[in-house]
């Protein structure tokens, strides 16, 4: 027999060719169904909040090389853009393709300008002439729900949506507590800011029907939004993903530009195509997180945590789009790990003159996370225990029927303390806190800080339409090779090699010898794309299963081949053949089984719930008191997301996801002046994680199977920024426990640090306590 | 304005507008399109080529400035013999990802071990932090290019991957 490959290192067979010519990014094609398309390029609002006078676009007309030029208003027959889920979104706040009477953010689009050559386009939007009547900008969530400035008069109010009752929050939730922690906390904006920028390249065909290639995460669930943004039937709609350069989060549906692209190719009959430049990139793709959290937190001073509250004010931007309704799962996870008696969470989502909130990598759930653990901390500083002690007396007890929670989240799985204490074990706990005192004791300037976070997560939710399913087509081929269609959509994550190995080791073909399609909505018209940590445990699933089925479809046809009856045969992956059992003379390869009707199997893997990975990161930072200068030295994490089918792809999730956390706990914020001027447009000013700043990260393994798929496996895509975030936080704080200081807001940044420690009133001193 | 310049060991003589910018002469006119553009300040490094041997950022060099020098991209460093180490060791160690960031990483890191072929770790950090990446956190990348380095010009020796004829050191 032969050994199964599941669960070893196999090298990415989608390296070779993104090493050498690179890969195919949508800016790259090169396609005869292309040829001689014209560009576009977005006139942009420089104003946050403005009533359009006029716009003018005559002197961009007569500049070389300009084809048209077009505004709000020539696009006015094109469906509003209501925001999602009718439920819990305000529909009233509505917007266009192109702004026609109001603009609400700095970038939002105002008129296009359509150029043969791409330098063409860069020279004629300078000359569109737009006047603008400035009305008052809405930055800052407080302002917005105060409602004095309304960014949709239609509307009456700012606030886009409402979770859960404040009014029925309880005042005697924190009785009996000996000790009780309250702080609002703000989790700031950050830009997904993936390395390609979107794009889209767009033509009509004479049936009528549009292909658009979009850099996107589930070609099925981008064509349905570019259809819903036309006013078209989907069937009329071919998506095609070319490589993606990265999403996180950010490239779900289609966005307004994708769907002027595409308005552009089908009015100039020629096909149409656009790139955005960084700055369009982040001031106009969506922004992640932005949640003010006031959040309490009390208990009894031997560590029992009987009480917590979260209350979020959650900003959506000037539209609501998914970022909006982000705190329901913010919500779903407010307990995390923790056995929490009494817990309570609320939310509002506030629109504000920025740019759009959508969904990045962890979308809600680094929220809960992050307002909890500092929670934790600040209990833990309180009654002066250390942090560790007062998460294991926390922590739910190891479980393995599935646990309810009182927010309504069913974990399957879960080890919690285990998870904590081979964190501890990995980090050398105890000595990093014996350094710190050392340092402590001798007033170091470069004070260690420690910090810590406990999670679970919620990866593969199903959604409105039913339980998480994923749908997977397998093929054997006459010349021994096999094709998967699959549902997902990789960006990064490895599925071409992932999902070969699952087909592999049922076919007994080499994973060189299997390839993998997706993103072609003509060619796989069902599938949910890849987001949200599920790729694997339903995709997967879906190949593995496919794959299982594809065998005895083969099986019967071997039996007729061998005039045995298929109980009788014995399938030997080593050799990808049938044989008779006890017969190994008598025998077909499964390939040829292949010769007549094709061999092939379409089917659904149905999950019977989402899976809650768990884990603990430990962060070990350098402070400089005398600057504020934090430096992350180690971060030490334990992620189990159940079983691994790659431990090179799984381990590189999780390095990503841990930089991402670390960039956020110390680095990135998307801002914004008062009058809603965005101030970080570009990577000079956006401080994006460079190499020099995070050490290579320590991982330390732990598999809790779920029951869930047969793979045994939960998502990893988005440990690390759930995890790693508050870590490295709690960390900076951490580093100034003993002088008092409590809390930090992120980016920890040496302004702040070094504002806190003057708060504190001991700023350069690291030898006195508070 | 006319240009003549050496592309990847190829002598090339194009007609080109006065203010275009390399990376759009080797996409565009070159087709040579591994390299790619990720910002709009000289900031990212998805650009990366070399130039005489040396890693630019070609979103900031002119056509009109690589006039009578060799201009070198991630197309030209794999061979016959198969991927060149440095190729290799990102593929062994799984440096890459999405990969758009890749062919502009993989040039700045075949430049810096031209300058230092011995890095320690934090001079690898220190040398591709003109290079961004929004998948690996770098740490698999930082292992990627200390492979290179310490299995020198022959490359990892488990994958056998490598050649002289293209080396592309200054």
């Amino acid at each position: 027999m032969q050994v199964s490959i599941l669960g070893t290192r196999v090298l990415r067979t989608e390296d070779p060719r993104f090493l050498t010519s690179g890969g195919i990014y949508t800016e790259d094609l090169v396609d005869d169904r292309l040829a001689g398309a014209c560009h576009v390029f977005f006139v942009r609002s420089p104003v946050a909040h403005a009533r359009i006078r006029s716009v003018d676009v005559s002197a961009a007309l007569a500049a070389p090389g300009v084809v048209a030029a077009y505004t709000g208003q020539d696009l006015a027959d094109l469906p509003v853009i209501k925001p999602p889920m009718a439920g819990l979104l305000n529909q009233q706040m509505e917007q266009r393709l192109l702004a026609t009477d109001v603009v609400r953010y700095v970038g939002e689009a105002v008129a296009i300008v359509v150029t043969e050559h791409p330098y063409q386009g860069e020279d004629a939007v300078e000359l569109v002439e737009v006047d603008y009547d400035l009305l008052p900008a809405v930055v800052g969530l407080e302002a917005a729900a105060a409602d004095e400035v309304l960014l949709f008069e239609e509307a009456g109010t700012n606030v886009a949506a409402v979770f859960g009752d404040r009014a029925a929050l309880k005042a005697d939730l924190f009785e009996g507590c000996d000790a009780v922690v309250s702080r609002t906390v703000v989790n700031q904006r950050v830009a997904p800011a993936p390395m390609e920028s979107r794009a889209a390249a767009a033509v009509w065909g004479e049936d009528g029907r549009l292909t658009a290639w979009i850099p996107n995460q589930g070609a099925q669930g981008t064509r349905g939004a570019l259809a819903r943004l036309l006013g078209v039937d989907k069937a009329q709609v071919r998506i095609i993903t070319p490589d993606v350069g990265g999403a996180f989060g950010a490239k779900f549906g289609a966005d307004p530009e994708h769907g002027v692209v595409a308005w552009v190719a089908r009015q100039l009959g020629r096909p149409a195509r656009w790139a955005e430049t960084r700055y369009e990139n982040l001031i106009a793709m969506t922004h992640g997180r932005a949640q003010q959290q006031a959040i309490t937190i009390g208990g009894s001073r031997d560590g029992t945590v009987l009480a917590y509250r979260l209350e979020i004010l959650q900003d959506a931007g000037a539209y609501p789009r998914l970022g909006g309704i982000l705190p329901s799962l913010t919500i779903l996870m407010t307990t995390g790990p923790y056995s929490f008696p009494r817990a309570e969470a609320v939310a509002r989502t506030v629109v504000t003159t920025t740019t759009p909130l959508g969904a990045y990598r962890g979308a809600g759930r680094p929220e809960a996370t992050a307002a909890l653990e500092r929670a934790m901390d600040m209990f833990a500083a309180e009654i002066g225990m250390d942090p560790a002690e007062v998460r294991r007396k926390n922590l739910l007890p190891p479980f393995s029927e599935p646990h309810q929670t009182p927010f309504g989240a069913l974990y399957d799985s879960g080890d919690y303390v285990t998870a904590l204490d081979k964190a501890l074990e990995a980090a050398g706990y105890d000595e990093l806190r014996r350094e710190q005192a050392r340092r402590r004791d001798t007033g170091d300037a470069i004070q260690l800080g420690i910090g810590l976070a406990s999670y679970v997560e919620i990866t593969g939710g199903g959604d409105e339409s039913g339980p998480p399913q994923e749908n997977a087509t397998v093929e054997v081929h006459p010349d021994g090779t096999a094709t998967i269609l699959t549902g997902t959509s990789p960006h990064g994550q490895g599925h071409a090699t992932a999902w070969a190995m699952l087909a592999s080791d049922e076919l007994g073909i080499p994973v060189e010898r299997i390839t993998l399609k997706w993103g072609d909505t003509d060619l796989i018209p069902e599938g949910g794309g890849t987001g949200g940590s599920r790729s694997l445990q339903q995709g997967g699933a879906a190949v593995q299963q496919a794959s299982k089925e594809l065998i005895e479809v083969a099986r019967r046809r071997a039996a007729e081949e061998l005039e045995a009856s298929p109980a009788d045969l014995v399938f030997d992956a080593a050799r990808s053949a049938f044989a008779v059992a006890g017969d190994p003379d008598a025998s077909v390869p499964l390939a040829q089984l292949a010769l007549g009707e094709p061999l092939l199997v379409r089917t659904i893997f149905s999950a019977p719930g989402a899976t809650y990975p768990f884990g603990t990161h430990v962060a070990v930072v350098d402070v400089d008191t005398e600057t504020g200068k934090a430096v992350l030295r180690r971060v030490v994490t334990v992620d189990d997301a159940g079983v691994v089918l790659n431990p090179l792809l799984a381990e590189g999730q999780r390095h990503g996801g841990i930089a991402q956390g670390a960039a956020q706990a110390l680095l990135e914020e998307f801002v914004y002046d008062a009058d809603g001027n965005p101030l970080t447009t570009s990577f000079a000013d956006y401080p994006f994680l460079s190499a020099t700043e995070v050490p290579s990260f320590e991982l330390a393994d732990m598999a809790t199977a779920t029951s869930y798929n047969p793979l045994g496996a939960k998502g990893i895509g988005e440990a690390g920024t759930i995890g790693a975030t508050p870590a490295v936080q709690n960390a900076v704080v951490d580093a100034l426990a003993h002088l008092g200081v409590r809390h930090i807001d992120m980016p920890t940044s040496p302004q702040r640090v070094w504002q806190a420690l003057q708060a504190a009133g001991l700023a350069g001193t690291g030898s006195e306590g508070a | 304005m006319r240009v003549e310049l050496t592309v990847n060991g190829r002598a090339r003589a194009d007609e080109v507008e006065d203010r275009l910018l390399l990376i759009h002469y080797l996409r565009e006119v070159c087709g040579l399109r591994a390299a790619n553009v990720g910002c709009d300040t000289t900031s990212c490094g998805a650009c990366t080529v070399l130039l005489d041997g040396q890693s630019v950022k070609s979103c900031t060099v002119l056509t009109a400035q690589a006039a009578g020098r060799e201009v070198t991209t991630a197309e030209a460093l794999a061979s016959d013999a198969g991927l060149h180490p440095v190729q290799a060791a990102f593929q062994q160690e799984h440096g890459l990802q999405c990969g758009f960031c890749t062919p502009g990483m993989v040039m700045a890191a075949v430049g810096l071990l031209a300058e230092n072929p011995h890095p320690t770790e934090a001079e690898v950090r220190e040398g591709l932090e003109g290079n961004l990446c929004r998948c690996t956190g770098y740490h698999n990348i930082v292992r990627a290019v200390l492979t290179a380095a310490a299995a020198g010009p022959g490359g990892p020796a488990s994958r056998g991957a490598g050649h002289d004829e293209h080396e592309v050191s200054a």
